[in-house]
């Protein structure tokens, strides 16, 4: 019992990190109806900007807080400069252009940062906080409240701010929103820059239990697909509740089911896509689009 | 009374197809102007050409300022607010969401005295302020529509159709708040329909628009003994 609860909460720590991306993936998809594969290599580029200030000698916050700032300026730039030019383009031509980011991206961090893995530093102490029996890992607990704090922080943002209505409408009904003085390109902007925002915070919470590599977003970017395909890539409430349960069901069944293991626990992400995309495309908590011809 | 738009020599096409012709135009200031015409007439596109929706030929000027070319998000501030065909609801916000969004474009945030407004002329509305706008009935994503618009505290109401598919009650009482609205706030009126009885009804000024052209224009009065408008509009 005490190892299933540790497992679980170790669970909902990585299930928290990937639930904020898949939350950032839902984000830009509600809104322009595109998944942007770069995601996770954007929140990996922002994570080595933080070791960048880390090595400079910055205290560990004000590196974080920077690190958001500019991932936030960031992502607003990627959408004016690369997304923006391809907005009218089929889809694909856009998910070409964010396949196209995640090389550059990646190819940019190894030739600046090596392909060598780095450590990163937990901001949360080293030793482990018991209750009663059970030992869980303060990063763990750590991550979690961060995650909640980002989560708890969009929600505010969207639901009680003019600019997040103004965004939530502009990802709705762009010509109405126009009309009622919305600019919606720019709503589009910020949208990305938030995202980015999100994945930076992911990219900083992982990267000490993966450590800091331009590939370490690779393996945790499927993990957030199969939490926003299990969510509802409709629903940001639902790809949060998908992050946590792809998260608490990876680290349960490799602990339990020994031929998975840790070796095959990214098996159980393509699976889960699989399972819910056969049993119930629109994932959890998602809205069926129904489409009139 | 002096004119508060006047659009003069109107020209725009969809890719090669050409939908208005030349099409001039005046709304007084504090008036109801509507323009009449069938399916296809290029009523919508007229609308569209004023908000700045599409891009025309010709010129628009709007309180004595040139306005065609400028973007819609612009016009908005300068006080125009267009009622566009289909609503334009926001489905998955609330109605109270939806009418903050009307106010988005004013320098000064909406107050509760601006839902107060609103909500004395659509009552329904504040019943269902927490309600989301896509469970509304027709009649009331209309008159959520012209509230939207309202929130804006606008000096010209464009209003593209507001009677399409809705029962002849219903239709009757949004004319009649749009007629109160015009007269307790000075707000000018851009009515375009193809329910010529009430649109000449509520109207003082009216033009019919045929294949993307101007082919009569007057006081209704005139138009309403107009042969071909009886024929073709109002069916006696």
């Amino acid at each position: 019992m005490d190892i299933f609860l540790q497992q679980v909460v170790s669970g909902l720590a990585t299930g928290g990190i990937y639930a904020s991306l898949a939350l950032a993936l839902v984000m830009i998809y509600q809104a322009t109806d595109v998944v942007n594969f770069a995601q996770g290599e954007m929140a990996m580029f922002s994570t080595y900007l933080a070791w960048s200030m880390l090595n400079a000698g910055l205290p560990y916050w004000v590196a974080f807080t920077a690190t958001l700032a500019l991932a936030f300026v960031g992502g607003l730039l990627i959408e004016r400069i690369v997304i923006r030019p391809v907005e009218n383009a089929p889809v694909l031509a856009v998910v070409i252009v964010c396949i196209g980011l995640l090389v550059i991206l990646n190819s940019v961090a190894g030739w600046i940062y090596s392909y060598i893995q780095k450590p990163f530093p937990s901001p949360f102490p080293g030793t482990p906080i018991r209750f009663g029996n059970v030992v869980f890992g303060a990063h763990d607990l750590g991550a979690i409240g961060i995650t909640l704090v980002v989560l708890l922080f969009l929600y505010v943002f969207f639901r009680y701010t003019t600019l997040g209505l103004a965004m939530r409408a502009a990802a709705q009904n762009p010509v109405s929103s126009r009309l009622c003085g919305v600019r919606v390109g720019w709503m589009l902007a910020i949208g990305w820059g938030l995202a980015a925002l999100v994945g930076a915070v992911a990219g900083m919470m992982v990267a000490p239990i993966v450590f800091l590599d331009p590939n370490m977003m690779a393996g945790i970017l499927i993990y957030a697909f199969a939490s926003a395909t299990l969510g509802g890539f409709t629903s940001p409430g639902g790809a949060v509740v998908g992050g946590l349960l792809v998260g608490v069901i990876e680290n349960l069944v490799g602990t339990y089911v020994r031929f998975i293991g840790t070796e095959l626990k990214l098996t159980v992400a393509l699976a889960i896509i699989i399972i819910v995309l056969v049993v119930k495309p629109s994932g959890l908590f998602g809205r069926v689009v129904v489409r009139r011809v | 009374m002096a004119a508060l738009l006047r659009a003069s020599e109107l020209r725009a096409r969809y890719g090669w197809t050409r939908v208005l012709h030349g099409v001039s135009f005046e709304v007084e200031e504090g008036g109801i102007t509507t323009i009449l015409g069938a399916n296809g007439a290029g009523k919508t596109t007229t609308l569209r050409a004023v908000s700045g929706l599409v891009s025309t030929e010709g010129s628009v000027h709007f309180a004595g300022g040139r306005i065609d070319g400028r973007a819609p998000e612009d016009l908005v501030r300068a006080g125009i607010a267009h009622v566009p065909e289909g609503r334009g609801t926001f489905v998955g916000l609330t109605v109270e969401e939806n009418l903050r969004l009307g106010a988005y474009a004013r320098r000064e945030r909406a107050r509760s005295d601006d839902f107060e407004r609103v909500y004395q002329y659509f009552p329904i509305l504040r019943e269902r302020r927490r309600q989301v706008a896509g469970t509304l009935s027709g009649g009331e994503q209309q008159m959520l529509a012209i509230a939207r618009a309202l929130m804006l505290s606008p000096r010209l109401l464009l209003l593209d159709e507001p009677s399409l598919g809705l029962a002849p009650l219903v239709m009757r009482e949004i004319f009649r708040i749009v007629r109160a609205i015009n007269r307790d706030h000075g707000v000018s009126v851009l009515l375009v329909e193809q329910n010529a009885a009430i649109a000449l009804e509520l109207a003082d000024h009216a033009y019919v628009l045929e294949t993307g052209r101007v082919v009569l224009a007057g006081p209704p009065a005139i138009l309403k003994q107009d042969d071909a408008v009886r024929r073709s509009y109002l069916g006696y």
